[in-house]
């Protein structure tokens, strides 16, 4: 059944010209005067992009801003692995490059299931944010003549993606943690390393404070603040193996939802085509190699699955260029979710390489023939060293074995147009968020997205929700919700620890894994689905009852936090199947078989389907209450995305 | 098909800063050579777990060498054997089949155990505070584009920029100096001209801050720079000295 939105689920979206909606917006937003910034008290969660770019603007605003962490420095948050780049409308190369591009293709990219307002506002900030890194010292590559380098990224026509080798993500991630780290100088940042968010503590409807847990003393703490940001990043290692950080969870923004924060489209998640693939059950994580080396890798497979030759000795009329054959006008360079589904498809009919038969090849021969080793290595060296240090084969001479895995998250908790949640208050930026990337992110999108929350959107929405709000000057961490929301937490880990079972947290995180990338990754079907739910409710039973974790509540704990991370995987895996199973459509990275072409591409359903789903918590045991945030287009015509 | 190996372990437990540690002996028999060292001690803790044993604590998180967060003694080297690379990155075949490794903390007056591997190394986060970065609070920033920086500049400013702050650095020297980390982030932004107009400040408050936190001195062994996984140049402690004695002539 089809429900048109609800009210309570408002965007918040100013009237006017998409191009003038931000900037009407900043005309008339209310302000917090310097004297009053003072006395306000924002927590921020999280220390990649989205939250060291606020807590750093915020604190240098005059707020006075707590920022939290889980890693033992501000410095490691998962930002810091990106590779590739980062996008921005600055069109320096002179190629064609607009604001309006950028946000059109974005828009198209993400398969029209993003809010025009939000991807607008992001294409419009982009290049502050250029600005902006390279005032703070970020080392980004640059031409002979001392200007900033450009080049083309993930298929994209102009030249618009900024990258400082293979390391981009570090780069910016180290920009934003010096201009945090300045502001913890100067007093106004309080810095709390090594803390995981446990709860929420809201009061009266309005965020009011965390529950967090000192991950060396075991120690639980209340924060009270005006305002919280989440910060906290995706929710990838749902399926155990992925190319996020191992500390990377979802637990800070499934506490929100249970406390009333709607979860958006958490179904659509990105599985990244080139990636190292899977070794053995050891398997701790996964790497990801970047997207740009599609710019001169050459993706095949043996055209006969029967084939067991070494690829050099494979001849040209015996491979088969799948891409380049089935889309031959992008050829390569597909967006990630139609090149994933592609190495699905060949490795299912058999046609995989390496010893699992669970990989296509990735081929720099051509290249290398063309441009020379030389111009190969300065391209992707340190990528090719990576490579080669985690497998063992040297990529100049044996052709890459790639695999897609599970690399970023598209939905997340939903936000209005000032990255409000529906909770009063509760702010959340970057990949926490769903708002800006749709079914389907771009390659360098992440950076961008992430420091444009940060750094030039939260400090005019936050300020907004500030100058309009009474906060309860009453309120101390003695309030009862605090009470109860240190309580609640400290109950779960005494039960996790209660239960003394004979199986390890990582043998669940594993079978969860194992669940969700069979029947809610690359290819979902209803019968799949239905079968998911019910067999995550199991697991999940068997969780309570038969994990086994060793070792102290108050004492450093890895196991105890991972269990607990654990924990709500599985829950938020029960809902990423439900919210597979409710968009009968396929779209981006969210790809039902009943719902595809006669030639196995994505069939959109836009009557019925172009909307937000969002989920309420209703209770453990009961059923979450679906909403819906209608998506109108009023600027770009819904096409059927054909890279052939 | 990959090797199967033997491999025994020599692990460091200490179950808090004051409690006493030890070297405790452990063998993984089925570990396979492309598993990385971290999965190799994964392996283990499931298998201590399984006979009712606390696992080793150590940390990690990215687990592809851009983090930071890993680092342990590896057979008495930071990261272990394998040049320019972080012990999250070091692969099981890099060792051979029956082989004891030693695996213990980083040690340093300034990075206090935490438990069994790990240690507090927050005292980098005071140095990089004391000025390792460039006053530019958001907005008002000109143009990316106005300020033209040569390539050779900007390239050899991401070589320092490349730091991944783990500290294998301070493990390495016998003084326990943090001169490495401290040089590559004064000599990152001294290179580009958005960092001079603080570049006496910022290098005399960031090694009078590392000497605070009670590093050592630099005395030129250039163990951090062997054991560096980003192969950072100790060129940059000579260029952060000289800058130094600059600074506090003026
Ligand atoms: S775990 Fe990130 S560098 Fe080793």
């Amino acid at each position: 059944m089809q429900q048109s939105a609800r009210s309570t689920l408002d965007a918040k979206v100013p009237a006017g010209r998409l191009q003038d909606k931000w900037d009407a917006y900043k005309d008339t937003v209310g302000l917090v005067s310097p004297a009053n910034k003072r006395k306000r008290t924002i927590l921020v969660i999280g220390t990649g992009l989205a939250g060291g770019s606020a807590a750093a603007t915020l604190g240098a605003l005059g707020y006075q801003v707590k920022s939290f962490c889980i890693q033992d420095s501000a410095r490691r948050a998962h930002s810091i692995a990106a590779q590739g780049g980062i996008n921005a409308a600055k069109n320096y190369p002179n190629d064609g490059d607009t604001i309006w591009r950028l946000y059109y293709d974005t828009i198209k990219g993400g398969d029209y299931r993003s809010r025009e307002a939000n991807v607008y506002r992001l294409a419009q900030v982009s290049g502050n944010i250029i600005d902006q890194a390279v005032a703070q010292g970020v080392p980004f590559a640059r031409e002979y003549g001392g200007l900033l380098a450009n080049r083309s990224f993930g298929g994209a026509q102009v030249s618009r993606t900024f990258y400082a080798r293979g390391q981009t993500g570090q780069q910016l991630l180290l920009g934003a943690y010096q201009a945090l780290s300045h502001q913890i100088a100067a007093g106004q940042v309080t810095m709390l390393p090594r803390r995981e968010m446990l709860d929420l503590v809201v009061v009266d409807g309005h965020a009011r404070g965390v529950i967090t847990r000192n991950l060396v003393t075991g120690q639980l703490e209340r924060h009270l603040g005006d305002a919280v940001l989440l910060s906290t990043g995706g929710y990838g290692n749902a399926y155990y193996l992925s190319t996020n950080a191992k500390n990377s969870n979802v637990t800070a923004a499934w506490r929100c939802y249970r406390r009333g924060a709607y979860f958006a489209n958490p179904c659509f998640t990105q599985i990244h085509p080139t990636c190292i693939p899977v070794s053995g059950s050891y398997q701790s994580k996964l790497t990801l190699m970047s997207e740009s080396l599609r710019n001169d890798g050459r993706v095949w497979v043996p055209k006969d699955s029967q084939d067991r030759r070494a690829p050099h000795r494979i001849p040209e009329e015996d491979r088969d260029y799948y891409l380049e054959r089935r889309y031959p006008s992008f050829g390569n360079l597909v967006p990630r979710d139609v090149a994933s589904r592609a190495a699905k498809k060949e490795c299912d009919a058999g046609r995989g390489v390496g010893d699992t038969r669970l990989a296509v090849y990735l081929d720099f021969a051509d290249a290398i023939g063309r441009l020379g080793q030389q111009a190969i290595r300065e391209r992707y060296g340190n990528l090719f060293e990576m490579y080669e240090r985690i497998t063992g084969e040297n990529p100049y001479e044996v052709p890459m074995r790639i695999y897609p895995a599970v690399h970023y998250t598209m939905g997340g908790l939903w936000v209005d147009y000032e990255l409000q949640s529906t909770i009063n208050g509760l702010f959340v930026l970057g990949e926490a968020n769903f708002s800006d990337h749709g079914a389907n992110r771009l390659g360098a999108s992440a950076l961008m997205q992430g420091l444009a929350d940060g750094y030039f959107v939260i400090p005019f929405t936050l300020g907004a929700y500030l100058s309009g709000t009474r906060v309860d000057k009453q309120v101390t961490v003695d309030h009862d919700a605090f009470r109860e929301a240190e309580s609640s937490a400290q109950g779960r880990l005494l039960a996790l620890l209660a239960v003394k079972g004979d199986k390890t947290v990582t043998e669940f995180h594993r079978e969860l894994g194992r669940l969700l990338w069979n029947d809610v990754g690359m290819a979902r079907t209803r019968a799949g689905l239905e079968e998911a739910i019910d067999s995550i409710a199991a697991l999940r039973e068997e969780f309570w009852g038969r994990v086994r974790i060793l070792g102290e509540n108050n004492t450093f704990n890895k196991d105890l936090e991972f269990a607990g991370r654990v924990a709500d995987f599985m829950e938020l895996g029960e809902l990423m199947a439900r919210d597979a199973l409710a968009r009968k459509e396929s779209c981006g990275g969210h790809f039902r078989e009943e719902y595809q072409t006669t030639e196995g591409e994505a069939l959109r359903n836009d009557r019925d389907f172009a909307h937000v789903s969002a989920w309420e918590h209703t209770g453990s045991n009961s059923t979450p209450v679906h909403h819906q945030e209608a998506l109108a287009f009023e600027t770009v015509e819904l096409t059927r995305r054909s890279y052939k | 098909m990959a090797e199967r190996m033997t491999i025994h372990l020599s692990v460091w437990r200490q179950a808090g800063p004051d409690a006493p540690g030890r070297l405790v002996d452990y063998t993984v028999e089925d570990a396979s050579e492309h598993m990385s060292f971290l999965e190799l001690l994964d392996v283990l803790n499931e298998q201590l777990v399984g006979r009712n044993e606390e696992p080793v604590a150590f940390d990690s998180d990215c687990r592809e060498g851009i983090c930071g967060s890993c680092g342990v003694m590896v057979g008495g080297i930071a990261h272990g054997p394998q040049r320019r690379t972080a012990v999250c990155q070091l692969h099981v075949r890099t060792f051979s089949d029956g082989d004891r490794i030693v695996v213990e903390p980083f040690r340093a007056r300034a990075f206090p155990l935490v438990k069994d591997l790990v240690v507090d190394r927050s005292a980098f986060d005071r140095i990089i505070a004391a000025g390792g970065y460039v006053s530019a609070t958001t907005g008002g920033a000109p143009d990316a584009n106005a300020l033209p920086i040569s390539k050779r500049a900007a390239d050899e400013a991401m070589d320092y920029a490349a730091c991944i702050g783990c500290g294998a650095c301070v493990a390495a020297c016998p003084n326990a100096s943090a001169s490495l980390f401290t040089a590559a982030k004064v000599v990152h932004l001294s290179l580009l001209p958005q960092g001079h107009v603080e570049a006496d400040r910022r290098v005399m408050a960031m090694v009078d801050q590392m000497r605070q936190e009670g590093f050592g001195d630099c005395s030129n062994h250039a163990e951090c720079e062997a054991v560096c996984p980003k192969g950072i140049s100790i060129a940059g402690i000579a260029r952060m000295r000289r800058a130094y004695v600059r600074a506090a002539l003026r």
